[in-house]
């Protein structure tokens, strides 16, 4: 899947978890951009990612991820056929 | 809601969490409210956001304690002002087998020594619950834990007493033992769920390892969903009859068009079969208590006849009422709940066409339709949905369906009578009313906590609250038990009062709709009166609180020669001078234990 693609669904899957009308995300968002984004939402997050992209993190990868371009980058290995 | 009934989309609801809780709180619909205490020996957040969607469903309003994180010992033995002070009205305790302290494995171990670990292990739990119960006497729901996701003995691992699998086993018969012995006390099977739902997807080591997670994320609605239906049996939100489509519901075919001997049931093909199955399953909940009933389009005496099928399980004898006619289900529905006096809201009805169940959904408020897909399927998504999740059992349970079917039979009756009164002596009733005994209270609190239309207060009480009561002699109460003719109609009509130097105040007075108009309410307030002689009271006080659903009894104090003292929409409050009071029952027989 393209980087772009992956961005426009990732903004769909922000916008349920976070409850929001709309969000502007880039290759450089991180935890702190988002209100609700705290330690415990992270899980949420990362369960509704990986359930909307059919693929599983690393528990690594997980927790060394600085920001959304780290996870744009691992979908996309992830996704690739 | 349906994205909350099951076969749910786990994902979804973990996804969409949050608009699905505004919408919930949005609805309108009137809820009650509970404190609820979560007592975890891992991380509890998630589960209690959903935990809350699925009460908000059930109409029960939530405000949660959660422990620090593995506290929940600390917290039950050494108390925590901030769990004093929140005086939960229920405690579940999460643990699971992550929390299991004495289990070690030593191939040298004797079997008393493992005997010895498997008590130690217990004994730190039971002291806990007993610590909790002493200090909040409230329901408490614990969790049995499910298997370990490696096994170190391979297949040895369950038989062997060294295993880890044996000991959980043993461990959890010990907490079964425990449940039956308290009543107050209910395990939430995530031995069952986790199984069901697939031990290695509920094993997410990940998720316990960075998170402190003891399941899967994406578990955590099943886990939630099963607590949910718990506290909501416990509150009394069960449902109570299971309203039945016929053709391709509880056969496969039409029978209209086929005949008897066209339908399939029995054992001759695989379908036959699973219908078979899934009669079987339904005619079992007749002994728990649920109600039956047919919802079909056919001619009347084609439906007798398919039910009449030699193979059939199900016979016509085992439905309270049977609607076969061509009139709109939703209209059926309305009739049977009026016949037999239960809201509908308690029913739940199964059909496999998704148009009917569709304008029954649209129609009928709160009434649960069960998105059943597949013959082979029907009994899974009946059971998962726990609509009858039983935390009480009593042995008017069990006389449900021949109490209600004898109320059919003095309906009809009732009608060769030239007038009501005598229509009602010839019912031969005999009511036995006295205080609360203790091999009645269960019922007592079962009737309590689910009587919503013939209720003034439409207060709850747990059995320990009960308890309680029972105990103190400033109360008053009185529970009457009604006979006839047709039947033992089981116990009907529960008072509670507490006295106030000479004045008693009635924080409840219910009776279950299937004795209304028998006068039975007369008969409870004639002993009620007369216990207050006995005791000095010279002055009775009733309070009615409206609630959407008790506008029958709006006028019963006045009905019953008390005098108005305040009204209001949404109150009032009565007091009658118990020597101005004459007896008002003159149909019943009423015996009592005799003494006050």
């Amino acid at each position: 899947m393209e980087k772009t693609a992956i961005m426009a669904k990732l903004t769909d899957v922000f916008k349920d978890v976070f409850d929001l009308d709309d969000v502007v995300l880039t290759y450089d968002t991180t935890a702190d951009d988002i209100e609700d984004w705290d330690s415990l939402e992270h899980i949420n997050l990362i369960s509704a990612v990986e359930s909307t992209f059919k693929m599983k993190f690393k528990m690594k990868e997980v927790s060394t991820m600085k920001n959304l371009g780290e996870m744009v980058s691992i979908i996309e290995e992830r996704t690739k056929l | 809601m349906k994205i909350l009934s099951y076969p749910f989309d786990n994902a979804q609801i973990l996804k969409r969490k949050r608009s699905i809780k505004k919408q919930l709180i949005s609805d309108g619909s009137s809820r009650i409210k509970k404190k609820i205490a979560v007592l975890g020996g891992s991380t509890t957040n998630e589960i209690v956001n959903i935990l809350e969607l699925f009460l908000l469903n059930y109409g029960i309003e939530p405000e949660f304690y959660q422990s620090e994180y593995n506290a929940f010992w600390q917290d039950a033995m050494f108390g925590n002002e901030k769990l004093d002070n929140f005086d939960p009205d229920i405690i579940y305790i999460h643990t699971t087998n992550r929390n299991i302290r004495e289990y070690k494995l030593s191939m040298t171990a004797t079997q008393s020594e493992t005997d010895e670990m498997i008590s130690n292990e217990y004994l730190h739990f039971e002291e806990m619950w007993k610590k909790l119960s002493e200090k909040f006497s409230c329901p408490i729901i614990q969790n049995n834990f499910e298997m370990p996701f490696y096994r170190l003995l391979g297949n040895r691992d369950a038989s062997d007493y060294r295993g880890k699998i044996n000991f959980i086993n043993r461990l959890n018969d010990k907490f079964y033992q425990y449940s039956q012995n308290n009543e107050n006390f209910y395990i939430n099977d995530i031995n069952y769920i986790s199984a069901s739902y697939g031990l290695q997807k509920w094993t997410d080591t990940a998720a316990w390892y960075m998170y402190k997670y003891a399941l899967a994320t994406e578990a955590i609605p099943e886990l939630s969903f099963n607590i949910a239906n718990i506290i909501k049996s416990i509150y009394g939100k069960n449902k109570k009859m299971l309203v039945l489509d016929l053709d391709n519901t509880l056969w496969g075919g039409v029978v209209g068009d086929s005949g008897q001997q066209g339908i399939e049931i029995g054992k001759e093909t695989g379908v036959a079969e699973a219908y078979t199955e899934f009669q079987q399953y339904i005619k079992q909940h007749k002994q728990l208590g649920v109600l039956l009933s047919v919802n079909s389009k056919n001619d009347y005496e084609n439906a007798i006849d398919g039910l009449n099928h030699p193979d059939s399980i199900l016979t016509p004898d085992d439905f309270i009422t049977i609607k076969a006619n061509w009139n709109n289900k939703d209209m059926n529905i309305e009739e049977i709940a009026d016949e037999i006096s239960i809201l509908p809201d308690s029913f739940v009805f199964v059909d496999d066409n998704p148009a009917e169940r569709e304008i029954v959904h649209s129609q009928i408020k709160g009434i649960a339709v069960p998105e059943i897909e597949n013959v082979e399927t029907y009994i899974r998504t009946l059971d998962r949905n726990g609509y009858f999740e039983l935390t009480t059992y009593t042995t008017d349970d069990i006389k449900r369906n021949d109490m209600y079917q004898a109320n059919m039979q003095r309906v009809r009756s009732q009608k060769a009578f030239a007038n009501y009164d005598e229509y009602l002596n010839s019912l031969e009733m005999t009511a036995f009313i006295d205080k609360f005994d203790d091999v009645s209270l269960n019922r007592i609190v079962q009737l309590t906590n689910k009587s919503n239309q013939f209720n003034v207060t439409t207060r709850r009480y747990t059995a320990a609250q009960m308890d309680e009561v029972v105990k103190n002699p400033d109360y008053i109460t009185l529970y009457g038990r009604l006979n006839d003719k047709f039947g033992d109609n089981g116990i009907v009509s529960v008072v509670i009062g507490h006295k106030d130097g000479k004045d008693l105040h009635l924080d409840l007075w219910l009776m279950s709709c299937r004795v209304l108009k028998r006068n039975m309410e007369y008969a409870m307030l004639d002993k009620l009166v007369l216990r207050c002689r006995e005791n000095g009271i010279e002055n009775i006080y009733g309070y009615y609180y409206k609630t959407a659903k008790n506008s029958m009894v709006k006028d019963l104090f006045t009905d019953f020669g008390f005098e108005t003292i305040n009204k209001t929409d949404d109150s009032a409050s009565y007091i009658l001078k118990t020597a101005d009071h004459e007896n008002k029952n003159n149909v019943i027989k009423v015996f009592d234990n005799g003494g006050n």
